[in-house]
């Protein structure tokens, strides 16, 4: 009895049509396209900062954070400008973690939806986009020259020009606080829209206050996104130059080189040294500058946002999966 | 405290959104402890009565009431503090609200901002509420879970209790049971007829059923206006006072 053969395999119903192949062509071939534009972001960054940690690798070590600069930033280490833009940074935060929180809770919980917000609106978002030297000019105008000589009329003798307040880390971080204020009340902003509205009518039909929801409801729960906008300002107070050009950093100053005087270098009526404007100055304004000493300048200033905006992210995940609803 | 007067009054009552019309002339009374069961389709102006009788309707931008809503008598309108209102009306709104508080903080929530702090007090207070929200077997081992975290019937019990930790004088409860099954909303319902001897309540509710098992009047509120105001018997009676109560208490109405 003859074995029947088993027939041909039917051809595949599921087989791809000429065109269902064309559309998996074209989408692959758009995939790599996005992909080359996404390689073309990350290359110069990746090489720009391979190139200035090569560079900057003979000079970097915890003596050269620890140091203070010699003979004009030619020798020696970073730290009165690595202590001024600490200063500096933690000065305006001083003024603008309180100033930018209680705007935004304002704009966001108690105005009302009008013209008089929608102008405060605007205005913030305008205020964001003035570029920072326009801020630095700000600052000589307001701080330097108003605020300072009304505040030497009371601290200063009138005989000692030496107890007169200068330019210094008071009128930077002023200048710094107002450049980053409509960043911090933006961020802000969004961390506090983003906790639904129903849980704030549920505690209105409790009885509660708006004050009495926004602290025990509203804050602690948007509390994690404000603190991130936060850190991402400390970033940018301490990469800009031209907001303290003209407000108190300067190219060169002694300060102590051991005991707390070295932890508190600067007073805050007195000009201080920080990493941009250290960088700044010693990449082109001073010649026969040691090329290491300017790599190793840019690395560590590079190295300090890094490793601030990376806190941020991280900060950012861990807070996200804490999430609470 | 008990008097005369009813427990709510509305006295020719229009509420508005902008331009927006959605309460016309409304006018009715509710005794006191009393159930009043208010029927009526979507967009007929139920919340929005709600809303003016805790005064929330002020925290919609453009929304604005014009007559007299009073309760004891008192126009709410001309209250100095509006949260001393609310905290004698518990409200329940139909989307379950778990606060990001833990079960316990969810219902001790009101009585701690009152400024109750003795933990057996709030102990007693929370025991109590998630009883009478039928909730309490359910939970009662795990009191830190977040609110947030119950799934959205159990949620709906948890803002019951939240609105019950003040013992309020008034219950406003609107489309309670939307997320809950229907053993438990009947367990509820006859925790609402022992409620109802120490407070009023007023019952918006889709279930017409609903209010014929437990209001003493049902009010039906359509389009904004107050067609009939009846003891619940003669609503669901053959012969109610408005052919259009009759037709929309069976179905009939387009």
């Amino acid at each position: 009895m003859a074995i029947p053969t088993p027939a041909a395999p039917p051809a595949n119903p599921f087989a791809p049509s000429e065109f269902e192949r064309r559309k998996a062509r074209a989408a692959a071939r758009n995939q790599w396209i996005m992909f080359f534009f996404c390689a073309v972001l990350v290359v110069p960054l990746v090489a720009i900062l391979v190139d200035i940690f090569a560079k900057a690798a003979p000079v970097l070590s915890l003596h050269y954070l620890w140091d203070n600069p010699v003979n004009k930033g030619k020798a020696g280490g970073l730290w009165a400008p690595l202590a001024g833009t600490f200063y500096l940074v933690i000065g305006s935060l001083l003024f603008v973690a309180p100033i930018g929180i209680c705007a935004a809770i304002y704009l966001n919980e108690y105005a009302r939806e009008g013209w008089l917000n929608r102008i405060i609106s605007i205005t913030v978002t305008s205020l964001a986009g003035v570029p920072s030297i326009v801020h630095g000019l700000f600052g000589v105008g307001a701080f330097v020259l108003v605020m300072l000589p009304a505040i030497n009329r009371v601290v200063a003798d009138p005989n000692d020009r030496t107890t007169r307040w200068e330019a210094g880390l008071l009128t930077a971080s002023l200048t710094i606080a107002v450049m980053n204020l409509p960043v911090v009340i933006t961020s802000a902003r969004e961390a506090l829209g983003a906790v639904p509205q129903t849980f704030r009518e549920a505690c209105w039909n409790l009885g509660a206050t708006r004050w009495q929801t926004i602290r025990t409801i509203v804050l602690p729960n948007s509390f994690s996104g404000i603190l991130t906008g936060i850190i991402l300002v400390v970033s940018r107070a301490a990469g800009e130059t031209a907001p303290i050009l003209f407000t108190g950093a300067t190219y060169f100053k002694f300060v102590a080189d051991s005991g707390w005087e070295k932890l508190f270098p600067y007073s805050i009526g007195e000009a201080f040294m920080a990493m941009s404007m250290h960088l700044y100055i010693i990449s082109n304004q001073i010649s026969q500058m040691p090329d290491v000493m300017k790599f190793g300048s840019a690395a560590v200033l590079i190295g300090l946002i890094l490793f601030i905006n990376s806190f941020a992210i991280a900060l950012r995940v861990w807070l996200r999966g804490r999430k609470r609803w | 405290m008990i008097n005369g007067k009813p427990h709510i009054e509305f006295r020719d009552v229009c509420a508005f959104y902008g331009s927006k019309q959605v309460l016309r002339n409304v006018s009715f009374s509710v005794p006191r402890h009393s159930v009043i069961g208010v029927i009526g389709p979507a967009n007929s102006g139920k919340t929005t009565m709600l809303k003016t009788i805790n005064r929330t309707l002020d925290f919609i931008a453009g929304a604005r009431f014009t007559g007299q809503v009073l309760v004891n008598g008192e126009s709410v309108a001309d209250m100095r503090n509006p949260n001393e209102l609310r905290r004698r009306i518990g409200m329940v709104f139909p989307l379950p609200v778990g606060l990001p508080l833990t079960v316990y903080e969810n219902v001790a929530y009101a009585p701690r901002r009152r400024g109750i702090t003795a933990k057996t007090e709030l102990d007693e207070i929370v025991e109590r509420c998630l009883r009478q929200a039928v909730l309490w077997d359910e939970v009662k081992d795990r009191l830190e879970l977040l609110g947030t975290r119950l799934s959205g019937g159990q949620q709906q019990r948890l803002t019951l209790a939240r609105a019950l930790s003040l013992s309020p004088e008034i219950l406003c409860l609107d489309e309670f049971s939307i997320a809950i099954d229907p053993v438990t909303t009947m367990r509820i319902e006859d925790v609402l007829r022992v409620l109802r001897k120490s407070m009023t309540i007023v019952l918006v509710t889709n279930l017409v059923q609903q209010a014929r098992r437990l209001a003493d009047n049902t009010l039906f509120l359509w389009r904004g206006e107050v067609v009939e105001l009846s003891p619940t018997d003669v609503v669901f009676s053959e012969q109610p006072k408005d052919r259009r109560t009759y037709d929309y208490v069976n179905g009939i109405f387009g």
